[in-house]
């Protein structure tokens, strides 16, 4: 085997790289195994057997159905498919309509309306959500989902990277489009946007994952539990069955897999980047 | 494209020149109608939402506003409560403590692994992404895995058991659940910033290396003498990020301790505490406004504090 100058690894480094990196793996993907396995461990199977058994004797899906029973959890899946749906939608066009104009356009106080972002994007968000919760309920959108989208719907970060991507389009093809009589949306939406997918590709799944994994906001703002989101469900789930541990991992499964499906399915985007910089490196 | 060869260079400057007064100024004129269009959505959400809030917060930690109570003016009270109120120090203390624990394995671990997955052999595009799976999950799944992970009957305490260890009170201990959190935040960490470090990393000119084997320096001197100084400045980078995050911590100490911050409430962090006084029908939004006040600056301590060193290691 050789690397990428075309030099042979010894052997003894290939070994030891493999052996390094199965280790690794065993310890970031075993405990989501571990628990897919518990979730699978039927009600008489002993779950705290030792030594551990790490594969259910029977494997069954009656837990899956025991956790419908208990919590409305697909409605909280859908709950939280709604909002992290939506924060896609807002951040996608709001983060790329912000980042266009700070980018691309002239104006008095575009420099203060840069300044607005990385301001925003400074904020502790931990240090404000009491106020945040404040504000909501002066909205009259407390407990609502409407609520626990509102906050980062569009964030400055995304608003920040769309800007940067906009800033190394070269300005000679937007110049080209203009000369054939293209006004400003047909320039953004024809000649801009499709230069940046890339970068809004990522801003779509960071969008999907922080919306989809939130915790501290929602277990603020939302106190009904037929609006809980799939992660503060599994924290009620976790501090109302916290004794069957084979309901929590079934919880925590459905909660867990559609995401990393998503990322399994659209993880190039992160990846191709870095890849291409070592390949040039 | 129109540097691509010396020759039509004198040229290109000339329609730089051109530019200025042609078609490129008359489309930032033309857009002129519509920028703010452009940017509303954005501003109107960062400004209510983000800026206000804020805002408010530094204002209503003057106040003793609760939460259906407008609250007054009541100077620097609140602050000087904070001073005689135990469980602030505690929340101080731990999310201290978090910072110190956490930020050193946040440093070192992510550059070790991203070493690890540098190299174009087999199967590395299989063992990335799976590396990043704990950053991908929820944290409640994460804590919640954990917890199962660190139970007194869970896997670790049997394997520790199995190898005549005993069991081990992980989740009932005050020091060692908030160690176990810690482990779990770094988990869960570890491919975010490998990520960071894999992209600092494929910018280090591989000759250094190369240069510094010939010159007979061992793996081991070669990380130190190459490696870590080539990637010196992303290192400070991801020591800001994670101290500011890791002062901030909230949900792995929430999930593993429960609400009230296990044993006694020992293992309460700051932001815990501000969700804790700060929220339902008794809240007193004042008081934990004044609590997020010492979160904001200790935050812009520690980052300043981050970017000092490394100017001072700089000099």
């Amino acid at each position: 085997m050789t690397d990428e100058n075309g030099r042979r690894m010894p052997v003894w480094e290939i070994v030891l790289r493999y052996a390094l990196l199965l280790g690794v793996l065993a310890l970031m993907i075993g405990p989501f195994l571990w628990q897919l396995s518990t979730s699978l461990k039927g009600p008489h199977e002993n779950i705290f057997s030792s030594p551990p058994k790490f594969l259910p004797g029977s494997p069954t899906l009656h837990n899956y159905e025991r956790v419908a029973d208990t919590i409305p959890v697909w409605d909280y899946a859908l709950n939280s498919l709604k909002v992290a749906a939506a924060n896609v939608v807002t951040n996608c066009v709001g983060a790329t309509l912000a980042g266009y104009a700070l980018a691309r356009l002239r104006y008095r106080g575009r420099r203060a309306a840069t300044v607005v972002f990385v301001l925003a994007m400074l904020v502790p968000v931990e240090g404000i959500i009491i106020a945040q919760f404040t504000t909501m309920r002066e909205l009259g959108l407390n407990n609502t989902l409407i609520g626990v989208l509102l906050p980062g719907c569009v964030s400055a970060l995304n608003v920040l990277l769309m800007r940067n991507a906009f800033l190394n389009l070269p300005y000679e093809i937007e110049e080209a489009a203009f000369v054939d009589g293209a006004n400003v949306w047909q320039r953004f939406l024809r000649i801009a946007l499709p230069a940046v997918k890339g970068t809004l590709a990522v801003v779509a799944i960071f969008a999907f994952m922080g919306a989809w994994d939130d915790f501290l906001w929602p277990l603020i703002v939302l106190s009904d539990p037929d609006r809980f989101t799939l992660t503060i469900g599994l924290n009620y789930l976790h501090g109302t069955f916290a004794n069957d541990e084979r309901l929590v991992a079934a919880g925590t499964v459905i909660a867990v897999l559609p995401l990393i499906v998503l990322f399994a399915c659209l993880q190039r985007y992160f990846f191709r980047g870095v890849g291409e910089g070592a390949v040039k490196g | 494209m129109k540097s691509s060869s010396a020759a039509t260079v004198p040229r290109a400057a000339a329609e730089d020149a051109a530019d200025d007064r042609g078609p490129r100024r008359r489309i930032r004129r033309q857009l002129a109608s519509s920028p703010w269009l452009f940017a509303a959505p954005g501003l109107l959400v960062v400004g209510i939402f983000i800026l206000y809030p804020f805002v408010s917060t530094l204002i209503n930690s003057f106040t003793d506003k609760r939460t259906l109570i407008p609250g007054e003016y009541v100077g620097l009270d609140n602050f000087r409560e904070l001073l005689h109120d135990d469980m602030f120090w505690i929340g101080l203390r731990n999310s201290t403590l978090y910072v110190v624990g956490v930020v050193p394995a946040l440093v070192l671990l992510p550059l070790l692994l991203a070493m690890l997955v540098q190299k174009h052999i087999p199967g590395i595009t299989f063992f990335r992404p799976a590396f990043y799976t704990p950053v991908v999950a929820s944290i409640v799944v994460v804590g919640l895995i954990w917890v199962w992970m660190l139970d007194e009957r869970g896997l670790v305490n049997a394997v520790l058991e199995a190898v005549g260890v005993g069991s081990v009170g992980f989740l009932s201990d005050q020091w060692l659940l908030l160690l176990s959190a810690m482990a779990v935040t770094v988990w869960k960490g570890l491919g975010y910033y490998m990520i960071i470090y894999l992209a600092a990393l494929a910018n280090v000119p591989r000759e250094l290396h190369e240069a510094a084997s010939v010159d007979g320096a061992g793996a081991v001197r070669r990380f130190f003498t190459v490696t870590v100084p080539a990637v010196r400045s992303t290192m400070v980078l991801v020591a800001a990020l994670s101290s500011v995050a890791a002062f901030k911590v909230f949900s792995e100490v929430y999930l593993m301790a429960g609400p009230n911050g296990g044993p006694a409430g020992e293992d309460t962090t700051l932001v815990m505490l501000v969700q804790r006084v700060g929220t339902g029908l008794t809240g007193r939004v004042g008081y934990a406004s004044a609590i997020s006040v010492v979160v904001f600056v200790v935050t812009v301590a520690l980052m300043l504090l981050v970017l000092r060193a490394d100017r001072k290691e700089d000099a």
